[in-house]
């Protein structure tokens, strides 16, 4: 525990209402009547659906195919019959419905054949084919598929491997109880990722609110033929995301646009780890994770749920209770409000937690932003939020990406500490939903800018074409009868000479293009692709959010 | 509502509670050393602040709650009252607040958006029409014979007939007033310090009154309402601007110490350039902002037609607000330091 810790700047300290759930042992939650599995539960391409309506599924049948490098496939989380395939609710913030799977159980809980993985013996490319098959995603929140992130690239090899068992967010207990009770099957997991990455030294950051999981992982740590390093860090939010444990750890930051590879570093959470451990040596797919259920509840505590169960029966087997004003997926600071509890418990869901007035009193009526920077001490990104807001609210889109919009982690610190209680976040996903929006308009413009000169260029070179083509042809006339052969020699050059042209054309498109691109969103990681997605749906919703306090402040 | 769905405790009305409590020890002193008059000040500026504000708010079609009660017109209403002479007449100090409330603040939108500092630019506007009677500075209580009581204070206040001898009996020139007018009657700094008026470091009874704000500013900055930016820098800019000119010369130009200590400096380094809305809000901005208005008071007061010049220092920092915050962005997470790669 010599290790020397870097501190990130900004943080809050909410209060922590951690040890509610976390003394309990971990329940089964019972197998549910009907599960709905979406097919988009992780960043990147959405899975396929290789199942029919009416087919019977086993447990752990791939339902859903992954589609590209960037996915990962879903599995049937039990046995039973497909009864739709169709757009259902889902957690998600835009409150939209997306393509799920519906599979009425039979209760029999069957197995498909499946069998551990010598991953020792396997081709890497190979063995990651197989984690995305199985469906593994971080289980932190961000759902990126392991096996991409489980890929070194061009480096080869990334020497240094970050298990992340932060958990700052207030409420959430699931790595904590994870770490407690399966702290060698985490190692287990570690052992897979060490081997695809090559990294040389793992570190295990832990918040050091959860000395039992320091003590636990420490034990284990004991137990395996490779070092690792527990390390207990200070308990402060964000603390547990990936940047900041990094920065924490290591004292380096990730470069603005980068990837933490870029400075050999990957980050996963624990709860990856753990699943990883079940799919290498128990060839079991990623159907159940466990989720706190927390709150406005009887009885608070961490339950292994099936992915697709209906998020109401969680709350019922935890006790509901009158007086619930709402449930988050997620903790307090960075939530996901549920449309309804019919939404199922997803491979993202790590929380529920139900909310009563009393432990989440209604947010008192902002004032304007009397620029304190207190917002900009608690930032974690280091950015100046109150300008931020400022831009933003303006409709300053522009300023706004200049002061690093982009940058913006919405951790919701910011919010957080503003006396004047304004929602800071919201005017940040705002402004970033209206800038993709113009982004892809501009987009679309200049692709038909593109397509039109292109269809210029064409028409010109077929006409240029016509006439070489007739002279070709005279001249071929006259070299028929002046002799046999020739003529031919010429063509492919010709041909290599145009194609060059049009490459110019295009590249000189290209660079135009990324001339007008806006600052700071180009080189983007593939999860900010996701999230522009994210960012469209919501965009509405958001807009008319973050009008109802631009109004009230012109005008309440 | 979206995320976060936890809020810290903090509020404006807290912070402005605070910066009330943090003012308090300075009226009290002001009370022992210079008499009660400072209270009936104090009280016609709060009624005044808050029956504009109230008008305004009005008038602008927002709620009382929560905007006349986040105490931040009472927070001007003090800060001008303290920065008033003790016995200004009462229609001077309902046109300045009238004027801090009224134009600085709710013509320029409201909470938030005034580019002044209100209460400076009341102090302001005073100084520049009604120069006279912004000197009608109750003498320390050691130096007079015959002191005031709350009600003495109030006649004089409210223009009651009272002896215009006694009056001149219980007012006299602020230290700083003292200086200029001696400095301008070709004394030296030595010999116009020799007067009763002035103390150990500043002027009698005001470097104490001094000492109460910079304790009170301190405890801002202990609850971190404040950082130590802006007073240190506005001090540091006081200290070598005037240490500069007193090395020179200083038959000229009083000693730095003396210039600290005056009270317009402590409250104005603690109260007024501290100001979140009028002033710089990167930690570099902060430091220029301090810089510049302790070097521009000295100036004003060494050069310029008033005695002091904390107010006008401050208001013409508060007009390079933006262009400074603008070039002194910090660095954010993950971003290139200059010159250097990103430190990785
Ligand atoms: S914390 Fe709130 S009031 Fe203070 S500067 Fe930030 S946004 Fe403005
Ligand atoms: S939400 Fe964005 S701006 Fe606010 S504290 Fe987090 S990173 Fe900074």
């Amino acid at each position: 525990m010599s290790r020397e810790l870097f501190k990130f700047k900004g943080g809050v300290h909410p209060p922590e209402h951690k040890s509610e759930s976390s003394t309990h042992p971990i329940h089964a939650a019972p197998l549910p009547r009907k599960l709905v599995i979406p097919l988009r539960q992780h960043i990147g391409q959405v899975a396929k659906p290789v199942v029919n309506v009416g087919d019977r599924v086993l447990k752990g049948q791939m339902i859903g195919a992954a589609d590209g490098y960037i996915s990962a496939a879903v599995h049937a989380s039990s046995s039973g019959v497909v009864t739709a395939i169709d757009l259902q609710p889902v957690p998600h913030i835009s409150g939209l419905p997306d393509l799920c799977i519906s599979i009425e159980t039979d209760s029999r809980d069957e197995w498909i054949d499946h069998a551990p993985l010598d991953y020792q013996a396997m081709v890497p490319a190979d063995l990651r084919m197989q984690l995305r098959d199985l469906g593994l995603a971080g289980l932190g929140g961000a759902v990126f598929p392991s096996a991409a992130k489980l890929d070194p690239g061009a480096a080869h090899s990334c020497p240094t491997l970050i298990l992340n068992g932060g958990e700052c967010e207030p409420w959430i207990t699931c790595d904590d109880v994870l770490m407690r009770h399966h702290a060698d099957e985490i190692l287990q997991g570690v052992a897979v990722m060490r081997h695809l990455l090559g990294s040389t030294g793992i570190l295990v950051g832990i918040e050091d609110n959860k000395p039992e999981a320091i003590a636990a992982m420490q034990a284990a740590a004991q137990k395996v033929d490779f070092a690792v390093e527990v390390v207990a860090v200070p308990t402060i939010y964000p603390g547990g995301g990936a940047k900041q444990m990094i920065q924490t750890l290591t004292g380096k930051q990730v470069p603005s646009g980068k990837l933490s590879t870029d400075i050999g570093i990957q980050v996963f959470n624990v709860g990856t780890a753990h699943a990883l451990a079940r799919a290498v040596h128990h060839g079991e797919p990623l159907i159940s994770r466990l989720v706190t259920v927390t709150g406005h509840v009887l009885r608070r505590q961490n339950f292994v749920v099936l992915i697709g169960t209906p998020m109401h029966t969680l709350i019922t087997l935890a006790g509901d209770r009158d007086g619930t004003t709402g449930v988050l997926m997620g903790g307090p600071m960075m939530g996901v409000p549920m449309p309804n509890l019919e939404v199922p418990v997803v491979k993202a869901t790590n929380c529920i937690l139900v909310k009563s007035n009393e432990l989440f009193p209604p947010l008192p009526r902002a004032l304007p932003c009397i620029r304190c920077t207190r917002c900009a001490d608690a930032c974690p990104a280091e950015l100046q939020p109150q300008e931020l807001f400022r831009f933003a609210k303006a409709g300053d889109f522009g300023r706004a990406q200049e002061y690093h919009l982009f940058d913006c982690i919405e951790c919701g610190c910011c919010s957080y500490v503003c006396p004047s209680h304004i929602p800071l976040v919201d005017f940040y996903r705002y402004a970033k939903s209206e800038i993709w929006a113009r982004e892809k308009e501009k987009r679309a413009a200049d692709l038909a800018r593109e397509r039109h000169e292109f269809r210029q260029f064409r028409l010109e070179r077929e006409k240029k074409e016509k006439a070489e083509k007739l002279a070709a042809k005279a001249q071929a006339k006259r070299a028929e009868l002046a002799a046999e052969p020739a003529a031919a020699g010429s063509a492919p050059s010709d041909a290599d000479a145009k194609k060059a042209l049009i490459a110019a054309a295009l590249a000189r498109a290209q660079a135009k293009k990324a001339e007008t691109m806006p600052k700071n969103i180009d080189h983007l990681p593939p999860d900010k692709q996701r999230e522009i997605e994210e960012i469209e749906a919501r965009r509405a919703k958001i807009r008319e959010m973050a009008r109802q306090p631009l109004e009230s402040e012109e005008k309440p | 509502m979206p995320a976060p769905f936890i809020l810290d405790r903090s509020s404006v009305t807290q912070v402005m509670a605070w910066v009330l409590a943090a003012l308090l020890p300075g009226i009290a002193v002001s009370v022992w050393l210079f008499g009660p008059g400072i209270l009936v000040t104090l009280s016609l500026a709060i009624v005044t602040a808050l029956a504009a504000e109230a008008a305004m708010l009005k008038a602008r079609g927002y709620p009382a709650t929560p905007f006349l009660t986040d105490l931040s017109a009472i927070v001007t209403a003090w800060l001008l009252a303290l920065s008033l002479p003790t016995l200004a007449p009462w229609w001077l100090i309902v046109t300045g607040t009238l004027f801090a409330i009224v134009v600085a603040k709710h013509l320029y939108g409201g909470l938030g958006q005034n580019i002044f500092n209100p209460a400076m630019v009341g102090y302001a506007v005073l100084i520049v029409s009604f120069p006279v009677q912004m000197t009608q500075w109750a003498g320390p209580l050691s130096l007079t014979e015959t002191p005031l009581t709350l009600a003495q204070s109030a006649s004089v206040i409210f223009g009651g007939e009272f002896p215009k001898a006694t009056l001149d009996a219980v007012t006299m020139a602020t230290p700083l007033d003292a200086l200029r007018t001696g400095l301008l009657q070709q004394y030296t700094v030595d010999e116009i310090i020799t007067q009763p008026i002035f103390g150990h470091y500043g002027g009698v009874g005001f470097e104490w009154l001094a000492a109460a704000f910079l304790l009170g500013g301190l405890l801002l900055w202990a609850l971190r309402i404040i950082s130590w930016h802006v007073p240190l820098a506005f001090l540091a800019g006081i200290w070598l601007t005037a240490g500069f000119l007193h090395f020179f010369d200083p038959g000229r130009f009083g000693a730095p110490w003396f210039h600290l200590f005056a009270p317009s400096v402590m409250l104005g380094a603690f109260f007024i350039a501290t100001d979140p809305v009028s002033g710089a809000t990167t930690p570099r901005g902060k430091l220029i902002f301090g810089l510049g208005a302790g070097f521009l008071t000295i100036v004003i007061r060494t050069w310029g037609g008033y005695p002091d010049g904390v107010a006008f220092a401050i208001l013409l920092l508060n007009l390079c607000v933006p262009l400074i915050d603008q070039y002194t962005q910090p660095r954010v997470y993950g971003e290139a330091r200059k010159g250097k790669e990103p430190q990785a």
